[in-house]
C-alpha cells in the first residue's frame, strides 16, 4: 500500500517536474536538505511532507524568478559526521545554493560549523538548541523553529500566573534537557522571585524507567512540575504518573507536549490540564492556516502536524529569499535573510538580523482529551518576537561576526 | 519506610521485564555461542505485534494474553526461519561471524517493521483486568507491576523444569557443557540449535508483548534493550539463567534506587556494575569458565609475506590513491579520505582481534578519545593542529593503558564485554562531562591548519597518516611481537610455558590498538570540524567489528578491504528509501556467501587459480 502510494507520487512528481521543465526550460535552483529520515521517521514523515507540498505550490505558481525550487534531500542516519559528508557532497557535487535542515541538535550544530567553515547559506529547520544562533551562531547560520529558551519562556509566563511556588524538573539527560530545565528556572525566578526548585530528576534518553522517577517526584511533594520529556519516555512519565495520581491537583509545564507527534500517541491517555506548547492542529482558523491545513489533508490525507507546518514554512522562507535576493552567493543571500519578513501559515515571522533567530511563535495551551484522543484547549499564538532576550544579552552570548 | 518499599516493587517489576529479555539471550548464546545481536529486534518485533493484535480485541481479558502469546509465537517462528536460513550456513564460521550477521538482521528488521507498521510512536492499551493500582502500605503500586513481579521467577522456574526435567533440556545443558562431545555422541545438532533459536526467540517476543501496557512502542526499542541485555547476561555469567535471573535484580534494583541518589548517574551505572563485576569475577556471577572447544576453532594458516602478486596489487592500489585526487571530484576526494580513516580504525581493531584473538566490542572508546584529544588539545591548549595530531594517540593509549590494564585479564566473550563496558565509561564521560566536552552538543570548530585546509591537501596528510599507521602495524605483525600474539592466540598456555609474559604483550597489544585506533580518531576530528558523543557510542564500535569481520578476520588486507566496501556501500545506498534494509540484505549476504570475509574469499579463489601458493605448497 505504502509503496503503492509512494510510487504513485513519485510518477506525479516526475510528471509535474517534467510539464515544469517543458513550460520554463530553466535551470533549477537547487537546495541541499539534510535529514535524519531513518533514524526519526515519526517527526521527519511529516516535515517531508510539508516541504513537498511547498515545493508544489511554489513550482505550481512559476517557482523562483521563473525557475524552478529542486530539493536534493539526503538520509544522514542520525550519525553527524555523515551529515558533514553530505554537506560536503551537496555543495562541492551536487552544486546546491545553500544547505538546509537537520532535526537533532547536535546534527544542527555540526553544520552549523561547516557552514562557517566553508561559508555556506544554512537554514537549520528543527533544532531546539539554543548555541545554534547564540553560542555557536555564525553569519551563515539562520534557524527557523522556536529555540528552546524561546519555548520555555512561554511556558514560564503561564506557569508564572498558577501560583506554584516548589517545582520539580524532569528532563532527559542532556543538552536539550539541560538547557530546557536551566531556561525555565532563569526565565521563572524573574517572574517568581521566591520560586523554588526542590526535586530533579535526569532519565536517560529514550530509557526512561518512569516508575521509580514518578515516585521521586511524588516523594518530594512539589506544587508544580516541569517536564521536558518527550517521545516515548513522555508516554511513559504520563501512563506511570497518570496510575500513581501523580499530576493529579498539581500544576504541570511541559515542553512540546502539545505538539500532535506527541500527543497523538497517548490517545485517550493524554494528560489534561497540562499547560504545553504544541499546535491544534484543525482548531487554527486563521485564513493562512486554513488555507495550508486544507491543501495538506487534500494531498497527504492527512492532518498536519506541527513537523508539516515547520516544513512548509522552511520551503515559505527560501523561497521569499531567493524571490528577493539578486545574486545567490552565499554573501548576499545572508545580507538579505537579515530581517527578511516571511507570510507563512503560522502568520507572518522574521529572521532578526541580531542572532539570526526567526520569530516564529508557536501556541500556548492546555492539554485536555476530546473523544479519546489528546486536544489542546484555551490555547492562544505565542509570537516568537515576545519572548526574546535583549539585544545586549544577544551580542554577549553571540560571538562576533 | 513505605515510600522505599514502593521503590523497591518499581525495581523488582523492571528486573522481571529484564530478565525475560535476557534469559533468551543468555540460552542462545550459551548453547550456540551464537552473540545474537538481533534479540532486540526481536523483542521490538514482540511489541509490534502485540500491539497490533490487542487491537482487534479491544478490553478482552482473555483476547489481551492470547495476543502476547501470539506475538511471542509468531517472533519465534519468525526468529527459527532466521537460523534455518542464515544462522545455520556459518555456524562453521570462525567465531563472531553470525554477530556481523544478526546485525545485519537488525538492520533488516528496523526497516521491515518501519514498513509494516509505519513509523509513529505507538501506545498501547493498558492491561484489561490489571488498569489500575492498590496500595501497599499505602502506597499506589501498579497491578500490572506486580504481575511482571510474579511472571518473572514463573519464566525463571519454567525454564529450569524444562532445562533439568526434560530431555531436549539435558541435551541443551549438555551441549552447553560440550558441543563436540554432544554431537559426537549422535545427538542432531542442527535441531537442538534450531529449537534453543526457537525458544529463545520466543522469550524476546514474550518480553517486548509485556511491555505493550508499559512503554511506548517505537523503532528504538531494539537497540535501546540489546546492550542493557547484555549487560544482564554478562553480569549473571553467560549461559547462566538463574545468573541473569539475579543480574536483572541487581540492575533493575539498583536503578530504583540509584535516581533517589544520584539521577544523573542511572545513564552508567549499569555498565559500571558490569565493569566490577568482571574485574572481581571474570565469569559472572555464576557462569563457568569457558571451555574450551576441541577443535579450538579453526586453525589458521600461519601468516606469510605477501606474494608478488599482492604486494604488485599493494602497489598498484597505492598509486592509485595517489592520483587519485588529481582525476577524481572534490566529493569523492572527501568520500576518499574517510575511507582511509575507517581503514586505520578498523585495521587497529583487526591488530587485537585477528593477530591477538582479543575480541573488542568497544573499539570506539580510543577513536572517540583520539578525537577528543585532538579537540580539546586546540580548545583548551589553543594548539596546533599537528601537536593535536600527537595528542590523539597519546589520549587514546592513556585510555588505553588503564582499561587494557584489565581487558586483558579476561578471554573471549568476557573481555569483550568488558571492552563494551570501558567504552560506555567514556561514551557517559562525553556525554555528561559538559563543561569539557560540550555533552551532546559536542565541541564545534575543530578544522585543519591552514595548509591542510584544501580537502587535497587534507587528503594526502589522511593518506600518510592512516596508510603509514596501517603499513606500520602489518610490521609489527610480523616482527616477533606479531608472532608472540598469534602464539598467545592459538595456544596461551604453550606461549607462557616457554616463558612469555602473555599478559604483558597482550596489554602491550591492547595499548598499540588503542593508539592507532586515536590517530584515525584524530584525523577524523579534522576532517568534521566537530566531535560529538556518538562517536565514542556503540553503533561506532559495532561499525568496526562490521568492518572487520566484513572483510575477513584471517587476513590481513581484511581490514582495509572491509572499511571500503562497508563506508561506499553506506554512502551509496543511503540515497534510497529503506537503504537499511538493503545494506543488512547486502551484509547477510556477503557473510553467508564468503564467511571467511570478502579479502578472504579473494585469496581462496586465487589460491583456487594458482596464484597463491596453498597450504601444502607452502610447508
Amino acid at each position: 500500500m505504502k509503496i503503492l502510494r509512494y510510487m504513485a507520487g513519485c510518477v506525479l512528481a516526475a510528471g509535474v517536474a517534467l510539464t515544469a521543465i517543458a513550460a520554463q526550460a530553466a535551470e533549477p535552483i537547487r537546495i541541499g536538505e539534510i535529514n535524519s529520515y531513518s533514524r526519526l521517521p515519526a517527526f521527519l514523515d511529516p516535515y517531508k511532507k510539508g516541504w513537498q507540498l511547498a515545493l508544489e505550490e511554489v513550482n505550481a505558481a512559476g517557482g523562483i524568478k521563473g525557475r524552478p525550487l529542486e530539493f536534493v534531500d539526503r538520509d544522514d542516519g542520525g550519525k553527524p559526521g555523515n551529515a558533514v559528508t553530505i554537506a560536503e557532497e551537496m555543495v562541492s557535487k551536487e552544486k546546491v545554493t545553500l544547505l538546509a535542515g537537520t532535526f537533532l541538535s547536535h546534527i544542527g550544530l555540526a553544520v552549523t560549523d561547516f557552514a562557517k567553515q566553508n561559508k555556506v547559506f544554512f537554514l537549520a529547520a528543527e533544532p531546539l538548541a539554543d548555541a545554534i544562533v547564540w553560542k555557536s551562531g555564525n553569519r551563515y547560520t539562520f534557524r527557523l523553529r522556536p529555540s528552546t529558551t524561546m519555548q520555555a519562556a512561554m511556558l514560564a509566563k503561564e506557569a508564572a500566573k498558577t501560583g506554584a511556588k516548589k517545582w520539580a524538573t524532569v528532563a532527559p539527560n542532556y543538552a536539550y534537557g539541560k538547557e530546557a530545565v536551566a531556561a525555565f528556572k532563569k526565565e521563572l525566578t524573574k517572574l517568581v522571585p521566591d520560586a523554588q526548585f526542590i526535586e530533579e530528576q535526569w532519565p536517560t534518553v529514550f530509557k526512561i524507567d518512569a516508575g521509580p522517577v514518578v515516585r521521586a517526584v511524588e516523594a518530594a511533594k512539589p506544587d508544580g512540575i516541569f517536564n521536558v520529556t518527550f517521545g516515548g519516555d513522555l508516554a511513559q512519565f504520563v501512563r506511570e504518573g497518570n496510575l500513581r495520581g501523580t499530576f493529579e491537583n498539581r500544576t504541570v509545564v511541559s515542553l512540546l507536549s502539545g505538539e500532535p507527534e506527541y500527543l497523538e500517541p497517548l490517545k485517550g491517555e493524554a494528560p489534561k490540564g497540562w499547560i504545553v506548547t504544541g499546535y491544534p492542529q484543525g482548531a487554527v482558523e486563521t485564513p493562512e492556516h486554513k488555507a495550508f491545513f486544507d491543501a495538506y489533508m487534500k494531498k497527504w490525507g492527512e492532518a498536519p502536524k506541527l513537523g508539516s507546518i515547520v516544513g512548509y514554512n522552511v520551503v515559505a522562507s527560501l523561497a521569499a529569499l531567493l524571490n528577493k535576493a539578486d545574486a545567490y552567493d552565499a554573501e548576499t543571500l545572508v545580507n538579505t535573510m537579515k530581517g527578511l519578513e516571511v507570510m507563512s501559515p503560522s502568520g507572518k515571522f522574521v529572521f532578526r538580523a541580531q542572532d539570526h533567530q526567526s520569530t516564529m511563535g508557536t501556541w500556548v495551551g492546555k492539554t485536555d482529551v476530546k473523544d479519546g484522543a489528546g486536544v489542546m484547549v484555551d490555547w492562544f499564538y505565542a509570537d516568537g518576537a515576545d519572548y526574546q532576550p535583549s539585544d545586549e544579552e544577544v551580542k554577549s552570548m553571540r560571538p562576533a561576526e | 519506610m513505605s515510600f522505599y518499599f514502593a521503590q523497591f516493587l518499581t525495581g523488582l517489576s523492571s528486573a522481571s521485564s529484564l530478565f525475560l529479555v535476557a534469559c533468551g539471550l543468555s540460552l542462545i548464546f550459551g548453547v550456540s555461542r551464537v552473540v545474537n545481536f538481533a534479540h532486540g529486534s526481536f523483542y521490538m518485533l514482540g511489541a509490534y505485534v502485540a500491539y497490533w493484535l490487542v487491537q482487534f480485541v479491544p478490553g478482552s481479558i482473555l483476547g489481551f494474553w492470547g495476543s502476547v502469546l501470539a506475538a511471542a509465537l509468531i517472533v519465534a517462528l519468525v526468529g527459527t526461519v532466521v537460523e534455518i536460513l542464515i544462522l545455520k550456513r556459518i555456524y562453521n564460521a570462525p567465531e563472531l561471524y553470525q554477530l556481523v550477521a544478526t546485525f545485519g538482521v537488525v538492520l533488516l528488521m528496523q526497516d521491515a517493521i518501519l514498513f509494516i507498521f509505519g513509523g509513529d510512536d505507538q501506545f498501547g492499551p493498558r492491561a484489561p483486568g490489571l488498569d489500575s493500582v492498590v496500595r501497599i502500605f499505602g502506597e499506589p503500586i501498579p497491578e500490572y507491576d506486580l504481575l511482571l513481579i510474579a511472571l518473572g521467577p514463573i519464566v525463571l522456574g519454567g525454564l529450569w523444569l524444562l532445562l533439568n526435567r526434560t530431555r531436549w533440556g539435558v541435551l541443551v545443558r549438555a551441549a552447553t557443557l560440550d558441543r563436540e562431545m554432544v554431537a559426537s555422541l549422535g545427538v542432531n545438532q542442527s535441531w537442538l540449535f534450531t529449537s534453543v533459536f526457537f525458544l529463545g526467540s520466543f522469550l524476546a517476543g514474550l518480553g517486548g508483548a509485556l511491555q505493550v501496557p508499559k512503554v511506548s512502542i517505537n523503532l528504538l526499542m531494539d537497540l535501546s534493550i540489546i546492550a542493557e541485555a547484555f549487560v544482564v547476561v554478562v553480569i549473571g555469567g553467560m549461559g547462566s539463567i538463574p545468573g541473569a535471573f539475579i543480574a536483572a535484580l541487581l540492575i533493575g534494583e539498583l536503578n530504583a534506587f540509584g535516581v533517589l541518589v544520584l539521577p544523573q548517574a542511572t545513564i552508567v551505572l549499569a555498565f559500571v556494575v558490569m565493569a566490577v563485576v568482571l574485574v572481581l569475577r571474570p565469569y559472572g556471577l555464576l557462569g563457568k569458565p569457558e571451555t574450551l572447544a576441541h577443535a579450538a576453532g579453526q586453525v589458521e594458516l600461519p601468516i606469510r609475506p605477501a606474494s608478488n602478486l599482492a604486494k604488485a596489487v599493494a602497489g598498484l592500489l597505492l598509486a592509485g590513491l595517489v592520483v587519485m585526487p588529481f582525476l577524481a571530484g572534490e566529493f569523492a576526494i572527501v568520500l576518499a579520505t574517510d575511507v582511509l580513516i575507517f581503514a586505520l580504525f578498523a585495521a587497529s581493531l583487526h591488530f587485537i582481534m585477528g593477530n591477538g584473538g582479543m575480541v573488542s566490542f568497544g573499539h570506539a572508546a580510543y577513536f572517540g578519545l583520539g578525537a577528543y584529544g585532538a579537540a580539546f588539545f586546540i580548545k583548551y591548549a589553543g594548539g596546533s593542529m599537528e601537536l593535536a595530531l600527537v595528542a590523539a594517540p597519546v589520549m587514546a593509549a592513556a585510555g588505553a593503558i588503564l582499561f587494557g590494564w584489565f581487558c586483558v585479564r579476561l578471554s573471549g566473550v568476557y573481555m569483550a564485554m568488558l571492552t563494551l563496558a570501558a567504552a560506555q565509561i567514556v561514551w557517559s564521560m562525553a556525554f555528561q562531562w559538559q563543561d569539557l566536552t560540550g555533552g551532546d552538543d559536542g565541541l564545534l570548530g575543530i578544522w585543519p591548519s591552514e595548509w591542510a585546509r584544501s580537502k587535497t591537501a587534507y587528503y594526502f596528510l589522511a593518506l600518510v597518516l592512516c596508510g603509514g599507521g596501517i603499513l606500520a602495524m602489518r610490521r609489527m605483525i610480523f616482527s616477533p611481537f606479531g608472532y608472540t600474539l598469534r602464539g598467545g592466540r592459538d595456544n596461551p598456555n604453550r606461549t607462557e610455558s616457554i616463558g612469555i609474559n602473555l599478559r604483558r604483550h597482550q596489554w602491550a597489544a591492547f595499548v598499540v590498538a588503542g593508539m592507532f585506533a586515536g590517530i584515525a580518531g584524530g584525523v577524523y576530528v579534522f576532517s568534521k570540524g566537530s566531535i560529538f558523543p556518538d562517536e565514542a557510542a556503540i553503533p561506532r564500535s559495532v561499525d568496526a567489528l562490521v568492518m572487520v569481520l566484513l572483510g575477513g578476520v584471517q587476513t590481513l588486507s581484511g581490514p582495509v578491504v572491509g572499511a571500503g566496501v562497508f563506508r561506499l556501500l553506506e554512502d551509496e545506498i543511503s540515497r534510497l528509501d529503506y537503504w537499511r534494509a538493503i545494506l543488512g540484505a547486502i551484509i547477510i549476504a556477503i557473510v553467508v556467501i564468503a564467511p571467511e570475509g570478502i579479502a578472504g574469499f579473494i585469496k581462496k579463489l586465487a589460491m583456487k587459480a594458482g596464484f597463491e601458493r596453498n597450504e601444502e605448497q607452502g610447508s
